[in-house]
């Protein structure tokens, strides 16, 4: 069988996978990274977004062995060692961004690539426009989207500390 | 999915080798559209052939007056790349369009040309910016390069290596998309080349066509008035729960309206 060396979550694997098997299968099924989701596993979703290189994709969308020799990062990945959320979780937890959470894998990680790429900031109509590949069937997307705009302010560093979802009301 | 063997050549010679030794092997460029294609068993490849380590494929440059654009080139990239948006500005703006970020990262333009959907964005600006397409083998106007729906004068042991772009002296695209699935339902694409006015209209018909009427209209007044009282025959477009074929005719004038005024 081929093998597949790849790191994730800054964490080398080398794990043997068939031609067929998908990058989210090897994460959920043989890492037993199951934050990633599999939602449609027809790639309209989202809920299955992890970062390659950095690049926000769909990792129902990507066989195990086009991963390669890359850096992959799945919502395990972002709290640091003692817990601490990323700037984003955490904004998704203030702002209410969830409901049955099933989406929200995908939306943090889909939302971590929109933000970084964009250091200038985003309008709400551009967060939402970028949020085009994530379904979500419970929150009606306006939390998502508040969540995102506070979070940029701390990612770029504009503000130090997440504004409290009450006080943006 | 089926399973399937796995291979990863790093020149285009091994992998037109690779494919013309099996012809149950298939290549894959960004996956996005065989990847859902092989999970609904639609078809059964003893191999697939990745293209992402071949350098060949890779890069978008200009040459004189021409924009060459690699196979492997990733929709993202051509929507950034600072050569296209200032060449074809209408064609940065088309790859930026096409289905959201994700996708954007990972499809490429070699595959969606190959793969001809009928509402895919691509085919319309090849085919009304005259473009070529070079291949392992030859190059191939768009002229004869398209064959309807899903069909190409692509071999199956045959690569589309690069696309090889005109620089416009005006270009323009306008589409409606599906609210649902986000593809064409009807698109038009303009362009004023130093051969003349081609208009390309993908999503109403089974395959991208040219509009010779609006090309005669636009030739004589480059106007969105022009082509504001051309009407697109019905026949022969697409019909489904979507949109009838008439709705679609009508959505090609105002399309093609829009476009034109899209290229200023
Ligand atoms: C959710 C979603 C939304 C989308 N929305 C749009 C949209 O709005 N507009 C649009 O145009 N497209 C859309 N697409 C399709 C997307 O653009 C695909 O990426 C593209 O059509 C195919 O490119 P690919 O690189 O993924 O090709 P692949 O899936 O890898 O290949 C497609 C076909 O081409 C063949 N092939 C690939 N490369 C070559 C080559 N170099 N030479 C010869 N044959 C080759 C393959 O064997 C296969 O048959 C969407 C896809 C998804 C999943
Ligand atoms: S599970 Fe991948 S896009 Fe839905
Ligand atoms: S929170 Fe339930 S799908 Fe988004």
């Amino acid at each position: 069988m081929p093998q597949v060396t790849l790191s994730v979550n800054g964490k080398s694997h080398t794990v043997e996978v068939e031609g067929r098997t998908l990058l989210v299968e090897l994460l959920r099924e043989r890492l037993r990274l199951t934050g990633t989701h599999v939602g449609c596993d027809t790639s309209q979703c989202g809920a299955c977004v992890v970062h390659i290189d950095g690049e926000s994709v769909k990792s129902c969308t990507i066989l195990a062995l086009q991963a390669d020799g890359t850096q992959v990062t799945t919502i395990e990945g972002l709290a640091k060692p003692d817990g601490t959320l990323h700037p984003m979780q955490e904004a998704f937890r203030e702002y209410h961004a969830l409901q049955c959470g099933f989406c929200t894998p995908g939306m943090v990680m889909a939302a971590i690539d929109l933000v970084q790429k964009h250091p200038a900031g985003l309008s709400e109509k551009e967060i939402r426009e970028g949020l085009e590949g994530n379904l979500c069937r419970c929150t009606g997307y306006h939390n998502i989207v508040k969540a995102i705009a506070a979070a940029q302010d701390v990612m770029h560093g504009r503000r130090s500390e997440l504004a409290r979802a009450e006080a943006a009301e | 999915m089926y399973d399937f063997a796995y291979h990863k050549p790093t020149s285009v010679a091994d992998a037109v080798k690779l494919l013309a030794a099996d012809p149950d092997a298939r290549p894959i460029s960004g996956g996005h559209t065989l990847l859902p294609a092989l999970k609904h068993r639609l078809n059964k490849p003893s191999s697939v052939v990745d293209l992402s380590g071949i350098a060949e494929l890779k890069g978008i440059r200009r040459e004189g007056d021409r924009i060459v654009i690699g196979a492997m080139a990733k929709h993202k990239e051509i929507a950034e790349s600072a050569e296209v948006q200032a060449a074809i500005p209408a064609l940065a703006k088309m790859a930026g369009s096409i289905g959201d970020i994700q996708v954007r990262n990972r499809g490429t333009i070699g595959g969606s040309v190959a793969n001809n959907d009928p509402a895919a964005d691509y085919p319309a600006a090849v085919l009304a910016l005259g473009a070529t397409v070079v291949t392992s083998k030859r190059r191939i106007a768009a002229d004869e390069f398209f064959q309807g729906m899903f069909t190409t004068a692509l071999q199956p042991d045959e690569l589309l290596v690069a696309i090889e772009f005109p620089v416009p002296q005006r270009a323009g695209y306008a589409k409606m998309r599906n609210p649902a699935s986000r593809y064409v339902m009807a698109g038009a694409f303009v362009a004023k080349i130093a051969d003349g006015v081609r208009v390309a209209i993908n999503g109403a018909g089974p395959g991208v066509f040219r509009q010779k009427a609006m090309e005669a209209a636009l030739s004589a007044n480059w106007s969105p008035d022009a082509v504001a009282n051309i009407k697109q025959p019905a026949d022969g477009l697409n019909s489904d729960i979507h949109g009838s074929a008439e709705y679609r005719a009508h959505l090609v004038t105002v399309m093609a309206k829009r476009a034109v005024a899209d290229a200023g």
